[in-house]
């Protein structure tokens, strides 16, 4: 087994996961670094999902290795587990609770008990800002409000790595906001390295110190976002860096099922 | 295995406020055994077409259709394990390190506490129709732990089933298919010696003619149940801790 580099909070080398006849990733390698917002982009189908789900050790690759917090997520995953926290596409807060019931639900699932567990779940309904509504049930909230429990919930044990699959996907300019303001003010308290994916522009230029862009499972380029937009030209967006480097063309739309939760999500947060 | 069990009592807790919040279900699944009982078990009572020795025939089935009545919520138990896959919930489950076990476990012993209630509407059911039913402590307890492991077994069965099938139209499908069979292939309501023979061999091999034995010697018999209660809660026993390990593993396949 290759030794993690000490110095990176994810290190991916030559990743790769086949289904059946596609590459979803092809030799993937991407190292990043200790307490960094890091956005991954990528066109429908470019393998961001894919990735995520193997460092949060959902899925296994089929070759390569990735190390999550010092640990490789193939051989060691419930020590990846304890480290990292996992906001997915969808809203994974349990609509039929609370949101202190959902809280208690994680608080029991990382082992947290007593005290320490009545301390962080206050701690975290006042991180999301849902004090006053915390006894409602999640599914009378708006969508802000359920993605920062849902934050508030993957972020409860402390864990050192977060990644968040398309986190304001369909919600609206102020919820896209409070979020946003969420992962910052995470970051600075915490220096927890943050792992997001995104088709959002805007999004990433805000909140990310590092991108990169994948293309049919491939790294396109990596590097800090003004890098990238100064190396495409003085008045470059991030978008044109985006079309530079995945050359996306409207045939390429992904697949039915990741457009299908990707609505899915939009339209429940509606 | 303190972690164990604080992750299995997280989820057990959090589907039994769920269950608790929303008491429609038990009620509308209440409907089948009141008419099961009151419709069909009257009705055949008076044929006297089945023998069933030196007890009435609504008392024989009384516990078949209690039975039943687990096996019937029970098995579809794995749409809402669909359901919550599809709103990301398993997601969020699978990459904390609580064991699958005790994710299986917890969603389990919420359906073993779902069982429970649905004894209390069978035994209501029968008080009223004056079923014969034995009121003693031990025999209310022997009935509530078979209840309970009945539950627990169909309901981890059909986890297995929606790991494997993995969507809800397939899962209907095939949920449909497995009730009936399981049902007549039982001595839910008629006795295994009116069986042919290989009707008797599926007997033999199906979960739920041990769960109606044990909860038909417990509630009616008072010790002359078919087989022993060590035997059948034995066998249930085995078969929920094989169901248990079956679907460990394939759980996490789910978001796959």
């Amino acid at each position: 087994m290759t030794k993690a580099d000490p110095t990176c909070s994810i290190e991916i080398r030559a990743l790769t996961k086949t289904f059946d006849a596609t590459c979803a990733l092809d030799h993937l390698d991407l190292t990043i670094p200790h307490q960094c917002i890091f956005g991954l982009l990528g066109p429908n189908g470019a393998g961001k999902s894919t990735a995520i789900k193997i460092l949060t050790t959902l899925l296994d690759a089929t070759s390569g290795f990735a190390t999550v917090a010092g640990f490789d997520v193939a051989s060691k995953p419930v020590e990846v587990r304890r480290r990292i926290g996992y906001v997915p596409q969808m809203l994974s807060a349990d609509g039929a609770l609370t949101a202190t019931e959902n809280l208690m639900l994680s608080a029991g699932l990382y082992g947290l008990r007593g005290t320490e567990r009545s301390a962080r779940i206050h701690e975290a309904l006042v991180f999301s800002g849902l004090e006053s509504m915390s006894e409602n049930l999640v599914k009378t909230y708006s969508g802000g409000m359920i993605r920062r429990l849902e934050i508030a919930q993957a972020t409860m044990h402390r864990p050192e790595v977060l990644f968040l699959d398309e986190p304001t996907i369909g919600l609206d300019p102020v919820a896209r906001r409070t979020v946003w303001d969420r992962l910052l003010e995470l970051k600075a308290s915490t220096g927890m390295t943050i792992l997001i994916t995104t088709h959002d522009m805007e999004e990433a230029d805000y909140l990310c110190e590092y991108l990169a862009i994948l293309h049919q499972g491939r790294l396109a380029v990596v590097g800090r976002p003004a890098d990238l937009k100064a190396a495409i030209g003085s008045k470059a967006t991030l978008s044109d860096v985006f079309v530079a480097h995945s050359g996306a063309v409207l045939e390429q739309g992904g697949h039915y099922r990741d457009v299908r939760e990707a609505r899915g999500t939009a339209q429940r947060l509606g | 295995m303190k972690e164990f069990f604080y992750a299995t009592a997280a989820v057990a807790q959090a589907e039994i406020r769920k269950l608790r919040r929303d008491p429609t279900e038990l009620f509308s699944r209440a409907v089948q055994p009141v008419l099961w009982l009151a419709v069909f078990g009257q009705v055949f009572s008076k044929v006297r077409g089945i023998p069933t020795g030196d007890i009435s025939y609504l008392d024989f089935m009384a516990p078949g259709i209690l039975a039943q009545s687990i096996l019937f919520t029970a098995i579809f138990y794995g749409i809402a394990i669909i359901w919550e896959r599809d709103l990301g919930i398993v997601h969020k489950l699978l990459v904390t390190p609580a064991s699958r076990t005790a994710l299986v476990l917890g969603k389990a012993l919420a359906a073993g506490s779902r069982g429970l209630v649905q004894a209390i509407v069978v035994y209501l059911v029968a008080l009223g129709l004056h079923i014969g039913i034995r009121w003693d402590l031990w025999a209310m307890v022997s009935v509530a732990l078979a209840v309970f492991l009945g539950s627990c077994i169909f309901s981890t069965f059909s986890l297995v089933i929606a790991c494997v099938v993995k969507t809800r139209e397939r899962f209907m499908g095939i949920g449909q298919v497995l009730t009936m069979p399981l049902f007549f292939a039982s001595n839910a309501i008629y006795p295994i010696e009116l069986m042919p023979g290989w009707l008797k061999t599926i007997a033999f091999v199906n979960p739920l003619t041990y769960l109606v034995d044990a909860l038909r010697d417990s509630m009616i018999l008072g010790g002359h149940g078919m087989y022993s209660q060590t035997t059948s809660f034995g066998i249930m026993a085995a078969v929920f801790v094989a169901l248990l390990v079956t679907a460990s593993k394939l759980y996490p396949g789910l978001v796959r």
